[in-house]
């Protein structure tokens, strides 16, 4: 695969402090990259860098093979004329759909009679035909959001940089973009960087996740290995692994682990030898609760305890229960096996999982 | 009261009657506070422009000289003028002490800082990322000024008729470096005033009020350009693409 763009070294200082230090990345042709993490972690920064919307204080950036943060005047404006950004707001030009979509065009020196036919494949691609004469202060939140997709996407640009375009948006709205976007992304071919601190999105979207945290790479690979293996305690916290639990481990043997948490020992898939300390964590979805009476029955599941419900969250269909036992353990179950299990604070619970589901922590 | 019913009478016959005197002093008014304002805007929008977006070795200096000399007294102004363009003056040998030119110059003196600080002000109320997003889908750094001037366009006009109103209102500069001379440098602020002078109230006053629909006629014209219509025009024209 061909490399589109490369970074390395970037960083940048802010009164002293360092806001971003990347050692390096590079963004293949036609793939999504997702950088995911919490506000603040410096992915903006990041996207502007790219962009050439912002200096960093040291670093290069190639695109195409060639460096282009030292470029000045006409040249700069070529290169960046290879690429396009869509923002967290549409950040509409006041004026007609088609004068949004056409800018990148006009400013490039298109013919009118190209422009034309561009914004309308443009519009047709986001679903707005017919909207072009409308005033950009008649749209909705979504169809700005799509005129500005159109409108970043119409110029065909080698890298797409997308700046947390849905997070503004309602549940629907974002969902249905979410797939739209992906899908045009791919069926175009295009290359595209885009900053999240939605892990559903990053999931969603991204052939490659790089978690950013206090503007550094704390891990980078492929969606189900960032959910499932963070390497550390802070991207395991962000990547919804609420239960992390710190241990020792009292035995080991063919590739299974005992590990001691507050008296409690529960087995873990792993290679770790006796007596060393460790961070385990467990996804809530990968918990089973089940009626305390039931615990003992035969599972496949290595893991059985019984505690006490602490709390009960519900959201919508489902519901976070923490059952406390010893240690809280967090597990996320539908509304439906909530009432057929009867549970409600202070009340018994077990809590099955397996042995597979429990994961150690790489940086533990 | 009668003075006051007469004078809108009079106003309508010095309009209706073409008073060759009385339309050369309206005509001038109308070429020296227009010429100032046009060149005022040519100078005080760029510069309005160049202070909010471009960064540069005493921009807040400058920028704290434009907020000063908005305020500069007119008299003052004219006294300065009058010093430099005077026969033992700097540029004397260009004799333009007593002209329409001279006028022109105290009027741009004024107008300039007014339309610059407007200028200013209404290009920092436009959303700074509508010039990142213009610049994110390849426009030039003066493309994504211009974006922004579209976005600023009601306080851009606004601060073309607030140049246009302090010249045309003008009384003191002008007097001094143009002297009032009938059929050369008289216009309808000097005349007023001498007019008044002279106890002609119901002229004075009726001039007045010609000043008066004078100003909002160009108001009106210069507020349309505040609609998109009119902007789009003018889009046109600069860039050759319709909007």
């Amino acid at each position: 695969m061909k490399t589109i763009l490369e970074a390395s070294n970037l960083s940048k200082t802010y009164d002293g402090s360092k806001v971003l230090d990347i050692d390096e990345f590079s963004v293949e042709d036609g793939e999504t990259l997702v950088f995911l993490g919490p506000s603040g972690a410096g992915k903006s920064l990041l996207l502007r860098i790219l962009n050439m919307l912002e200096a960093p204080s040291t670093g290069t950036v190639r695109l195409g093979g060639e460096e282009i943060l030292r470029l000045q005047g006409r040249e700069r404006v070529e290169v960046a004329r290879r690429m396009a950004m869509l923002f967290q707001e549409p950040l509409l030009f006041t004026g007609s759909v088609t004068r949004n979509v056409a800018y990148g065009l006009k400013v490039r020196g298109f013919p009118p009679a190209e422009i034309e036919k561009r914004v309308a494949d443009a519009l047709r691609t986001v679903r707005l035909v017919g909207f072009g004469e409308r005033h950009v202060s008649t749209l909705s939140g979504g169809e700005a959001q799509r005129v500005a997709l159109a409108r970043a996407m119409v110029v065909e640009p080698e890298v797409l940089f997308l700046d947390e375009p849905f997070a503004n948006l309602d549940r629907l709205n974002r969902d249905a973009l979410q797939v739209e976007v992906r899908d045009i992304l791919k069926r175009r071919g295009m290359t595209a960087v885009f900053v999240t601190h939605d892990q559903q999105e990053a999931a969603r979207l991204g052939d490659r996740i790089m978690v950013l945290d206090e503007g550094r790479i704390v891990q980078r690979g492929i969606p189900s290995d960032i959910f499932h293996k963070p390497a550390t305690e802070s991207v395991a916290r962000f990547v919804g692994m609420d239960n992390i639990y710190n241990g020792v481990v009292t035995s080991a043997a063919g590739g299974l682990a005992q590990v001691l948490i507050e008296g409690k020992a529960i087995e873990v898939v792993s290679e770790r030898i006796e007596g060393e300390h460790v961070t385990v964590g467990l996804r809530p979805e990968d918990v089973t609760l089940v009626h305390a009476a039931d615990i003992g029955s035969r599972e496949s599941s290595r893991n059985a305890l019984v505690g006490r419900v602490s709390s009960i969250e519900a959201q919508g269909p489902t519901a976070y229960v923490t059952v406390d036992c010893p240690f809280p353990v967090r597990a996320l179950i539908t509304m439906r096996s909530l009432e057929e299990l009867g549970l409600e604070v202070g009340s018994e619970a077990g809590v099955r999982f397996k042995a597979t589901a429990v994961h150690l922590i790489q940086g533990s | 009261m009668s003075t006051i019913l007469n004078a809108f009478k009079e106003a309508f016959l010095l309009i209706v009657r073409f008073n060759p005197d009385f339309y050369r002093v309206l005509l001038l008014s109308l070429i020296v506070s227009g010429t100032a304002t046009v060149i005022g805007a040519l100078i005080g929008i760029p510069l309005g422009v160049a202070l909010s977006e471009s960064s540069f070795r005493g921009r807040r200096v400058l920028l704290t000289l434009v907020h000063a000399f908005m305020g500069l007294p007119p008299v003052v102004v004219g006294l300065f003028t009058l010093l430099v363009i005077m026969r033992s003056g700097p540029l004397g040998s260009l004799e333009l002490y007593y002209t329409p030119t001279a006028m022109v110059i105290v009027q741009v003196i004024l107008a300039t800082p007014i339309i610059a600080g407007f200028t200013h002000a209404s290009m920092e109320g436009v959303d700074p990322r509508l010039g990142l997003q213009a610049m994110s889908l390849g426009a030039t750094r003066w493309q994504a000024a211009w974006v922004k001037m579209r976005e600023a366009r009601a306080g851009l006009v606004a601060a073309v008729i607030a140049g246009l109103g302090r010249v045309m209102a003008e009384v003191g500069a002008v007097l001094i470096v143009g002297g009032n001379l009938k059929g050369q440098t008289r216009v309808l602020t000097t005349d007023i005033v001498m007019q008044t002078r002279m106890a002609n109230y119901e002229l004075a006053l009726a001039e007045g009020i010609v000043l008066i629909l004078l100003v909002v006629i160009i108001n009106i014209f210069l507020t349309r350009l505040q609609a998109e219509k009119g902007m789009r025009e003018i889009e046109k024209r600069v860039t050759g693409y319709p909007a």
